[in-house]
């Protein structure tokens, strides 16, 4: 038992916390938050010569395959942009976090950045759970965040910048391309989270809409390996082409089922995309020739800015290392915040914010020229169909033509209506 | 008795003086979540140290009482009427679900983080406890329950989130959490509850039950032939320890802004056990101490490695318990007895 002195100090010392904490109370949720109180946003240190940028990057974990390379483009452009001499005269010094793969951390380590390291901008995160996670802390921080991810829209953060595709760039015009090669009917795979069941929500609103059949959906659990019975249901069901969601190791079941079951590219395609470069390199290169992915970006795509980006980053990294989508696109974001830095003159968040709103952001990126799209801050790109060929890299079969609207709530279409 | 007394005085001095004055905002909000663990780790040490059960799911509980929590939050945020965000967005839902429902009144869900924990604690310990289910078994059973839990929570999207968890919680109980001076107010509220299942620890363990359970894990069979039900005696420990873990993740939502599965599987809950096992399980402090300790490793070893730091914490698992069996708590008791100090001493010790 407590002494009877024991237990009345103990008795007092709780009331006092209970006394200072209730005192010490702040707004109320639906007060205007007052500037001085809440904090007018996040502080840039420019005090030194270089000024902190942070890279937000599952280093361990699940996503630590996938999310390296991000890291590592990023890291590309940062020393690219240094030894060409900074930002407005500045270098930039990167603070590298490891998220984890935990959505938490991610929360965590983003608060860090902004609060410790007084970091410019961060550029990171791969999963949109992670994105979720972190969104309310660059929102309460009134910091930047530049996510260089293809994902399922119908979200628009007046702190982040999606550098990557959202669905009217990727998966519509995906579904035209399967539409106007002849496929009547699909079938939905995908791995049990948010992007693929969202991603399939908008599939079966365009399918209902044009006409095409979607003749069967399943989810497999992030990292699942047990495919063969999604596989026979995707046989029986015959569809005239597959639509593939999944996420990481579970593709390299799904495709070596996929096979096996005596399933081939020419008679039932698998549009995938998720699956770039990277991912090709370790599913094996045998069970992927002929499928088709949907991308904005490949190895092979044309131009001199992505010869410059493929040799530089070969060089830095090691000749076997191909490059992908997310990896473009994370270097593309690094150079869009210099150039709204450089356009507004100034390392504050609120004056690059308003420099990139205004419009006339650009970039010639290994992609082709892209547009930062003011009033969404999603980025115009081009999309690109390719066929997976039997050297593990990518080429394009089909492309839009032109860099494409970011529309993230999809509401230039008339069948997406309901949908957000 | 009078050392206890002041261990509780520094304590409360370090949480609620020392503490907000030496740290920034930021490391005061990652302290508040460290003192969550700390939580579900007092009632782990009771379980587990005093009691003989490695509850390795409490996971589990730490996750019903931090939905409980949770839901109430994003049901409050949406305002009355409306649906949480992620249901819009995710889910083909006209109408709540009938069990978020009840979560729209504070008192319930506050009853809800803890009572409801402890119910599950209780309908599953009723079954374990009195098929004699114990060892192995026993933590075989409940990691295998937060792997189902997790599972669970994961599929259902549309009504829990899935995997992103509950996030964006804007405020609590009418109060701003994006304003500091309310999160300093949350460190505290997490603070005032550690001490207080500190306290409730510590009088269980010196009772007349802390001696049974004690009894009850070093010979099992020997309590019963003395007239006793061990099944009881456990099932007391097991609940508690529920309630705390519940507490603790009720807790965690306001202190950290999210609550996700990622947070209740296997790994978390088995990092629960670890920080128990790296303070000392008998003791009371010990394993608060280790969970804060290796919370607090954990972030500051990935802030300064990044991309190596795992390798690090491994580590940091392993040698305790090779080198240090009785955890961070044996070293400060080695050392009074070590040094045989009068007791005058020892005060002014603990007091510096």
């Amino acid at each position: 038992m407590f002494g009877y002195r024991g237990r009345r100090s103990a008795a007092v010392l709780v009331a006092i916390g209970t006394v200072a904490a209730l005192t010490a109370c702040g707004a109320k949720t639906g007060d205007a938050v007052g500037s001085a109180q809440a904090g007018g946003g996040a502080v840039v240190d420019t005090s030194g010569s270089a000024v902190k940028v942070g890279l937000l990057n599952s280093l361990s974990g699940t996503m630590a395959i996938s999310e390296v390379t991000v890291r590592d483009a990023i890291k590309l452009a940062v020393d690219e942009i240094n030894a060409a001499g900074g930002v407005l005269g500045k270098q930039l010094e990167p603070v590298s976090e490891d998220g984890a793969s935990d959505w938490p951390t991610f929360a965590e380590k983003a608060q860090k950045l902004i609060s410790q390291d007084k970091v410019a901008a961060v550029f990171g995160c791969w999963t949109s759970s992670s994105r979720k996670a972190v969104k309310p802390v660059f929102e309460k921080n009134k910091a930047l965040l530049f996510y260089p991810v293809q994902y399922e829209g119908l979200e628009e953060s007046p702190y982040i910048f999606y550098t990557g595709a959202t669905t009217n760039q990727q998966i519509v015009p995906a579904l035209d391309y399967l539409k106007s090669a002849g496929k009547t009917s699909v079938y939905l795979v995908g791995s049990d989270y948010v992007f693929p069941r969202t991603a399939n929500k908008i599939i079966k609103a365009y399918a209902a809409a044009s006409g095409m059949k979607v003749l069967g959906e399943d989810y497999a659990p992030l990292g699942s390996t047990e495919f063969s019975t999604i596989v026979n249901k995707v046989k029986a069901s015959g569809a005239s082409a597959v639509f593939n969601t999944l996420n990481g190791d579970s593709n390299v079941a799904f495709f070596k089922e996929y096979k096996s079951a005596g399933l081939t590219a020419e008679a039932m395609p698998v549009l995938s995309v998720s699956i770039a470069e990277e991912e090709v390199k370790s599913i094996g290169t045998q069970y992927l020739a002929g499928q088709l992915t949907a991308w904005n970006y490949y190895q092979t795509t044309k131009g001199a800015a992505n010869d410059k980006f493929v040799k530089a980053y070969k060089a830095k990294y090691g000749a076997d290392k191909p490059t992908s989508d997310p990896m473009e696109a994370a270097y593309t974001s690094v150079y869009l915040w210099k150039a709204m830095v450089e356009k507004a003159g100034s390392f504050e968040i609120e004056k690059v914010k308003a420099a990139a709103n205004a419009g006339g952001i650009t970039f010639e990126a290994p992609e082709g020229l892209v547009t930062v799209d003011g009033p969404s801050q999603h980025v115009f790109k081009t999309a690109r169909i390719g066929k997976i060929g039997t050297d593990g890299l990518i080429e394009e079969v089909w492309n839009s033509g032109q860099p494409v609207k970011p529309d993230p709530y999809l509401k230039s279409y008339s069948w997406a209506t309901g949908l957000s | 008795m009078k050392r206890a007394a002041l261990g509780f005085g520094v304590t409360a001095a370090l949480l609620f003086a020392v503490a907000p004055l030496v740290l920034g905002d930021f490391r005061l909000s990652l302290l508040a979540k460290y003192l969550c663990f700390a939580i579900v780790a007092v009632g782990v040490g009771l379980a587990w140290g005093r009691g003989g059960m490695l509850a390795l799911g409490q996971g589990v509980f730490f996750g019903l009482g931090g939905y409980a929590m949770a839901m109430h939050l994003k049901l409050a945020d949406a305002g009355p009427g409306n649906l949480p965000d992620f249901m819009i967005l995710y889910g083909q839902l006209d109408a709540l679900p009938w069990w978020w429902a009840p979560f729209a009144n504070p008192i319930f869900a506050l009853l809800a983080t803890v009572l409801l924990p402890m119910l599950v604690a209780l309908l599953l310990g009723l079954l374990i406890f009195r098929r004699r289910v114990r060892g192995a078994y026993f933590a075989i059973l409940s990691q295998a329950l937060a792997a189902a839990f997790a599972i669970l929570l994961i599929g259902q999207q549309g009504t829990t989130g899935g995997t992103n968890g509950l996030t964006d919680i804007q405020g609590f109980f009418g109060y701003d959490l994006n304003d500091p001076v309310n999160q300093r107010m949350v460190y505290f509220v997490v603070a005032a509850a550690l001490l207080a299942m500190l306290g409730v620890a510590w009088q269980l363990m010196r009772s007349r039950y802390g001696e049974l359970l004690v009894a009850v894990r070093d010979g099992e069979e020997r309590v019963r032939f003395l007239g006793y039900d061990p099944a009881n005696v456990k099932l007391v420990a097991y609940v508690v320890a529920a309630g705390m873990a519940g507490l603790a993740g009720a807790l965690f939502v306001p202190a950290v802004g999210i609550i996700s599965p990622a947070l209740i599987g296997v790994v978390p809950s088995i990092e629960f056990v670890i920080g128990v096992a790296v303070g000392g399980r008998a003791t009371l402090a010990g394993p608060a101490l280790g969970a804060i300790a290796v919370a607090w490793a954990k972030t500051a070893l990935s802030e300064r490695v990044p991309s190596a730091w795992t390798y690090f914490e491994g580590l940091l698992f392993v040698l305790p318990i090779v080198f240090l069996p009785g955890g961070i708590a044996a070293l400060f008791k080695w050392r009074r007895r070590a040094r045989l100090v009068p007791p005058a001493e020892v005060k002014e010790k603990v007091a510096a």
